[in-house]
Order: structure tokens, then sequence, then C-alpha cells
């Protein structure tokens, strides 16, 4: 891999080539207020908190779309720095909902944390407040434009990750929002429900619409489609409250789709069977394992060889799978053993 | 799988899914990515952002159309002619890559002879794809490397899908893209763990790693390694496992965690076929339809209740971890047949937790020889994976094919068996959308993929619906020999004039109680996506 070596706030720091300075920054700990970076998105420039100085450069660049190279040196913190941040952050301040203590968003976000690091101890700026009705449409999360900071980083998950874009920009200068085209309900756009807006989202404009928050997080994979997507079950006592893409799995990098990150309810569900069934006068009664296992030896003990089959499942792990097949092979003596494989 | 395994030595995809998004072409065929497998429809789209070109080949508008280069709207069952085309065009323009034939491959001769039938004017003509579209295709693929090649079950559920894949493989092999990245051969399995369980032995003629039934020495091994004698002869398929239930012949069933009520074709046989049986065990976690006609269900825990691993698309060894425990008193479902197992006096069955199952795996199986389940922490491991010091495979067929050479196999075009008649005027395929999977066990209940999509939905063309006077969300009954089932129409342009669509997700619109059982000859997979129906408006 190519390295570079810079200077930032007098520390030489080397990272990668190709990285933006923003990017080198965080990369060696070093926190550059940011609202609208994401790291798998391209550099959009639109939050403008990231400023920095850098020798050579006119004016105050934004660190997000200045490219990492060799020898750059950069500030971060002087005064003219600190005062257009201080400056951005008020505007967002003046416009944003003071709900911080009831919001979705609250324990990790943005607009807080650039917030605090800016030192902004009061409101300065004449509140203003935006008349937007709350979009519940959707069915796993709600859509506050009240809360939006312009970030563009759904808009721009939508168009650049998942190639779907069903939200972009419209009107501008204060009238400036996301919306879907025609400015409809979600439900009634091309979203495809997958999430990664919400994820993405720094503050609470958008957020999922169960709020429970896992008190652990168990990593595994995906049970639907033969991708594999890696992901974080949130579990909160015995059951599973949340799912997060794992951004380390070699398959989804942190992707998810609407399946794999809201269709997990099934765990939880109340028709799940919670007990063996034997069938006595025509109906399926609850048993014992015990009685149901004797139930089962017995009358599979009568159809020896090829007069038995076994149907696997494609669904089931794969230590389950072996001992099926080593079951009917071995057990039952014939090689009539399947799956759905073929569907 | 055994179109891919005769040409090339496996059957399973030959690159990896990251691969895809740097591909210079992508080739996608009878697969509904961005419904099916939405996080590989992503990595095609990165793909087209990053300049790749795009040949979609799908009778149906689907949603990749929107970023294809070029697409192929051919009549349904027709891909061995197009593609037979399109490697005509290749060869005949000088596209090939010689060197690759020459060196990696054999039996080109005789292909290159079968390529004969499929000249442009043919394949206008039986495909109704314009031949300017079939000449771009193949000088886009052929001139645009790496290539990948993507295919899912609209190329190989049906009557000549072998056939189909040999196609694919040809083509591969003719332009030189196997064997390096972002090229291949790409099959993209439904299920989380298709590819494990056919990894796993549970098909009626191979062990685990596809070890053959017939071969004495590999039936030697498995009789010392589990101490029993073994069958040399290879079991029944499936939707054979169902017509010897259905004649008698097979008496018992054990049957996991699926649902063939409804997923498979001709549904109402394999009911009858079940209802037949003296003796039926349903291990699931939800009471389904199948469920219903057993003697004995056995409650199973959840991917989320338990340990193990799945094998994705990509051959991707992936550990699941327990996150909860199962409700009441439902087991993983290895514990529950080795428990069976061992009422029954058996021995080897005597697995304490789920690596140790993947232990004895790991022994008797070559291309899972060196995997464990401590070394599946960090993003699993692509078989082969012969040794423990071994960092498995994310791409097969590099400097020599898993059978040797690459073996090129002579086209022939077969139309699919059920054509359209006065009776049946249309012809039916079958699909999936997003909300929802298979035949919608775990996501009907799903409270919101519900909200999003809740019924059945007949897709057919504007002017089909204009003849039988049928509007947009008009009831309909659709009907083919073999049953028929009620469904509201969508009325819309992505199907074509003389083809509906619907998916089989909903119980109440049982689309497989229409779909054919007929199989193909080699690989044994029924023919779900063409049957001739008809539709009615109901009142």
């Amino acid at each position: 891999m190519d390295l570079v070596t810079l200077t930032i706030d007098g520390q030489k720091v080397t990272g990668p080539k190709g990285k933006s300075v923003l990017e080198a920054a965080l990369d060696a700990g070093i926190y550059i207020p940011n609202l609208c970076h994401d790291p798998d998105l391209k550099p959009f420039g639109a939050c403008r908190l990231c400023v920095v100085e850098i020798e050579g450069m006119r004016g105050l660049p934004a660190s997000c779309t200045v490219t990492a190279t060799d020898g750059l040196t950069v500030r971060t913190d002087g005064p003219k720095v600190h005062q257009v941040q201080k400056v951005a952050v008020e505007l967002l301040l003046a416009d944003h909902p003071m709900e911080c203590l009831t919001c979705a968003a609250s324990g990790n976000c943005g607009l807080l944390r650039v917030a605090s690091h800016v030192g902004i101890d009061h409101i300065r700026l004449k509140k203003t407040q935006r008349d937007y009705p709350i979009d519940d449409s959707n069915p796993f999360f709600y859509r506050d434009l009240a809360k939006c900071v312009l970030c563009a980083r759904c808009v721009r998950a939508c168009q650049e990750v998942v190639g779907v874009g069903a939200i972009d920009f419209a009107h501008r200068g204060y009238q400036r929002k996301v919306a879907t085209f025609g400015d409809r309900p979600l439900a009634e756009s091309r979203c495809e429900s997958c999430g990664e807006c919400v994820v993405r989202c720094p503050v609470g404009a958008l957020v999922p619409k169960r709020r429970a928050k896992p008190s652990r997080e168990v990593k595994t994979v995906c049970a639907y489609c033969g991708v594999g997507c890696g992901m974080y079950l949130g579990v909160r006592g015995n059951t599973v409250v949340s799912v997060r893409g794992d951004r380390q799995s070699p398959v989804n990098h942190g992707l998810l789709c609407v399946k794999g990150r809201f269709g997990n309810d099934f765990i939880n569900h109340p028709d799940r069977l919670t007990t063996p069934l034997v069938r006595k006068d025509g109906e399926l009664r609850p048993a014992t394992w015990d009685e149901a296992l004797d139930v089962v030896a017995s009358r599979l003990k009568e159809y020896p060889g090829d007069a038995s089959a076994a149907i696997a499942s494609a669904k089931a792990p794969n230590e389950d799978n072996y001992v099926i097949q080593k079951f009917a092979r071995a057990v039952m003596g014939t090689n009539n053993v399947d799956h759905c494989a073929r569907l | 799988m055994a179109g891919l395994a005769t040409s090339f030595g496996s059957g399973a995809m030959t690159n990896s899914i990251a691969e895809i998004g740097d591909a210079a072409c992508v080739l996608a065929i009878g697969t509904n990515t961005t419904e099916a497998h939405p996080i590989i429809g992503h990595q095609v789209k990165r793909a087209v952002r990053q300049g790749a070109k795009l040949i979609v080949i799908n009778p149906r508008w689907i949603d990749l159309c929107r970023f294809a280069t070029v697409w192929l709207r051919q009549q349904p069952g027709t891909d061995v002619v197009l593609l037979g085309a399109i490697m005509r065009v290749i060869l005949e323009e000088g596209l090939a890559d010689r060197a690759f034939l020459d060196e990696r491959c054999e039996d080109f001769e005789a292909f290159q002879r079968s390529l004969g039938a499929f000249d442009l004017d043919t394949a206008e003509k039986v495909t109704g794809v314009p031949r300017e579209k079939v000449r771009e295709a193949a000088r886009l693929y052929a001139g645009t490397r790496p290539a990948s090649i993507l295919y899912a079950m609209g190329i190989t559920q049906s009557s000549h899908g072998t056939d189909n894949v040999f196609a694919l493989a040809n083509l591969a092999m003719l332009t030189g893209n196997i064997g390096k990245p972002s090229s291949g051969v790409n099959p993209l399995r439904g299920h989380n763990n298709v590819q494990g369980s056919c990894d796993m032995g549970c098909l009626p003629n191979v062990y685990t790693g596809y070890q053959a039934v017939v071969d004495p020495a590999v039936k030697a091994k498995f009789e010392t390694a589990w101490g029993v004698a073994l069958k040399d002869k290879p079991g029944l398929t499936l939707t054979e496992i169902f017509s010897a239930a259905h004649r008698g012949d097979i008496k018992a069933i054990y049957l996991v965690g699926e649902n063939p009520v409804l997923s498979d074709p001709d549904a109402s046989h394999v009911r009858e076929a079940l209802e037949r049986v003296e003796f039926l065990v349903v291990q699931d976690i939800f009471l389904t339809e199948t469920a219903r006609l057993a003697d004995v269900v056995l409650p199973a825990a959840s991917f989320a209740e338990r340990d193990g691993t799945f094998t994705n698309t990509e051959r991707r060894v992936q550990r699941l971890r327990k996150a909860v425990e199962p409700p009441g008193q439902a087991r993983p479902d290895w514990w529950t047949t080795c428990a069976i197992a061992k009422k029954m006096g058996a021995k080897g069955f005597d697995f304490k937790e789920a690596s140790e199952i993947m232990s004895e795996i790991a022994r008797v199986t070559p291309s899972y020889g060196g995997v464990s389940f401590d070394r599946l922490d960090n993003g699993g491991i692509q078989w082969p994976c012969p040794a423990y010091d071994h960092p498995g495979t994310p791409i097969l067929h590099q400097g020599r094919f898993t059978r040797g050479k690459g073996r090129f196999t002579p086209l022939t075009y077969r139309a699919f068996l059920e054509q359209p008649s006065p009776q049946f005027p249309l012809l039916l395929t079958t699909g999936r959308v997003l909300y929802h999977f298979h035949t919608g066990t775990l996501t009907r209940k799903v409270e919101g993929l519900e909200k999003l999509r809740s019924e059945e939905l007949v897709e057919m063309n504007p002017a089909d619906a204009a003849n039988l006077a049928i509007k947009d969300g008009d009831l309909v009954e659709v009907a083919s020999v073999r049953g028929s089932v009620r469904a509201r129409a969508r009325v819309t342009d992505h199907s074509p004039e003389g083809l509906v669509a619907m998916t089989f997700h909903f119980a109440e619109s049982a689309t497989n109680l229409l779909t054919n059982p007929a199989l193909d000859p080699i690989a044994k997979i029924p023919e779900l996506k063409v049957c001739a129906v008809r539709v009615g408006k109901k009142p």
C-alpha cells in the first residue's frame, strides 16, 4: 500500500494514499468536527464543519475535500477555524428542535458532539422552527425533517451505495429539504426500506420506530438469502431488539437489506413452536421430548432402507445437515436424502 | 450445479461477491439480483458506477435494467439459442481467447460444430432479440475484461437448465474469463445455507464435499468413519421422493425445516404424497403448512438461538452464534436428530456441541479439511480449504480447472415442455420480491414486511390485460392444467406480452399449485420458471 505522511497540528501522521485530510486525521485519532462525512460516500463538503488551515492554501478548505498528500502541513485548531465552526454550529442549533432528552438520537447525536467540541455554551441566534409533519409511513422508521441538518448522508447513501435514489434535495435556501419524488410520504416512493439512510443520519431526523437499545450484541450471519451478510444481533434480556451490519464482514461491509435489518421479528414471534407435538386421535397434541422421540424412533424403525427418506434444510446450518444425512445413510440405511437446492 | 461440475469440476460460484464490483463487465442472466440478493445487487451497481458494462438478459423488466448498457429481452426458455448466437458472434469476430482455449480447455471442436445451429437468423426468430443487440452483447462481453457472469434460478429452474449452464460455462471459457479476479461463472444461491447443505452431502448421490456414493473408495472411507455398512446406489431426489411417496414406495419421511407444500411444483401432488406416507416427522420453528400434515412435530431453535456455520453462495463458511435462548423446549436440529439416532441405538451421534460436528466434517471432507470454529471468527473461510494452515480459496480454477481442463459441451436447444395452447394461452413465470422470502414462513411473520407487501400480485402486460378486460387491481383466477389460484392483477409492461409473473410467497395464492414438476434430466430441477396458464377475471 502506498503511504503518505503529513503534519497535523505539529504531529506527523502517516496513512494510505488517496484518503482525505479529514480521514487521515480521524484515523490518527485527531478529531475534526464533521457531520456530512461518511467513509462509504464521496466527499460532499456540505456542513463546513471540518474546515482547517493548510499551509500554502488560501482560505479555510474543508478537510474532507482535500486529498492527503506528502508534506502537507495542517492546523485544525486556529482561531479562524474556530470562528467558522462556531458560526456553522450556531446556525444549525438555531434551527434545531431542543428535545435532546427525548430524542432517539440521544447519546449518539452528531450535532451534540460537534456543538460540545466547538464549545457552544448558549444559543446566541434567534430560534427558528420548522413546521414539518413527521413521516411515519414507513413501517420501520420515522422521518422527522424538522431535525434534519441537510448533511445529505441519506440522499448520498440511497444514491451512491444502494443505487435506489428514493430521496433528493428539493427547493433552495431556507426552504431546502430532503424529499421523495413529488414530496410524497416515503411509503409511496421507490424507497426499499433498507435503512442505510437511517444508520447514517447523524441526528434524530431518521430513527428506527423501535427505540429499545440492546444491552449486548452478538456477531452472527443473516439467515435469509445465500449472500450471508455479517451482522450483529442486539439483545436485551432474552429478546433480539436490534440488528446492525458488520462493517468488518468481507461479504457486505456493513450493508444490509430490508429483510436482514428489519425482518427478524420471527425470532420472538408468539407462534413459535415451543414443545414437541404428537398426533393423537387425529390431532397434534403437546408431548414431552421423551414421548415424541420414542414415537419417532419406534416408527422410523419400521421403515428401514429405501422405504424412508430424509429431507434436509437449506436454512439449517452445516452441522445439522451433516447429522441429517449421516442419520439417513448410517441409521435409516438409505441415500434418499435431498433438500430444496433445486427450488 | 451439475452443469458447472461437468464443465469445470466444481459446481459452485467461481469467484467472490466483493470482486463483482471491480468487474469491467457484468452479464446478469436469469437473476433478479436486486430483489433476491440485494447486497450482490449493490455490487453490480458499484461496478456500473465505476464504469463497467452491464448486460441484462431477462424476459421481464427488472430493476437492473435501469443500469444496463444493453438489455436483451428473450422469449422465456430460449437462453441456449441466445447464448449460442452470442458465442458464434464472438468466434466469427475473432474475439475468443485462443491461448486460453488451447492451453486450458478441451472438447472445443464438437462444441464449435454445435454452434452451427445458432445463426443470427435463427436466434432472432426463436428468442425475439434483434440481431444488433445480440452482436452488441457479444462484443461487450468478449471485449470488456474481466467479465463476470451472474445467474440464478432463471437459468436453472427449467427442464433444460443444465443446457443453460453448459452454455454459460462455454461462454466464460471461450473468452478466458475463468480463474481471474472479477471474472467467472457465478451461480447465486437462494437460501442462506443451500451451498452448505449441498456441501454437507444432503444430496442423494454424494457424501460431504461431493464425494460420490458410487465410488467404492469413498464408500469404504465412510463405512470406516461411521462404523456401518453403506449403500452404493444413489437415492432419490426431492421431486422423485414425493412421487415415490405418492406411489406408496416411500412410507416414512423425516423432514427438517422445509415447506414443500408451498415451495414445490404441483403442490397438490406434494400434499397428497405427504398425506399418503405412513409416518411423517417435521422439525421446524413454526407449524408450517407442511408441519400440519405431520404425525410428530419437533420444535427447532432459530439461527439466533444456536451456534453453527452457514456456507454462503461464494463458498464462505461463516460462524453463527447463539444470541438468545430458544423458546420453550425448542432445540437445535442437530441435537434432535442425534437424540432420535441414539434412541434407535445408533453409534456416532454423541456430539455435545456444534463445533464437535464440524471437527468430524473436517475429518471426512477434503474441501473442509482445514475448517474449524476457532478459525472462523474473522470473515470465515472459503472452501476448498484442505488443511488448517490453508487460507481458503476465493477464486476457483486459477491456473488449472478443478477437473484438470475446462470441458466444452456441445449445445442443443430444447424448447420448454409446456407450450401455450388455446386452453392455456399465456405463460407463467415465478419469481421473488424484495420484502419476502421463499414460502413466507419467516417474512410473513414480520408485521412491517407484511405492510410493505401483503398479497400476491399477478403481473401482466397491458395488452394481455386489455384482451381479457382486466384492470389493475382486479381479482383474477390463474389456472394451469394442474390447479388454479386467485390473486389481484398488476397491469405493467414489466412483463412482456404473453407472460404473466407471480411469486410463491403467499399461501393464500399458492402459485406452485400451477407449476410444472417436469425435471431437467441431469440436475433434476423442476421447470418452475415456465408453465402454460389462462387468466380470467373473477367477479
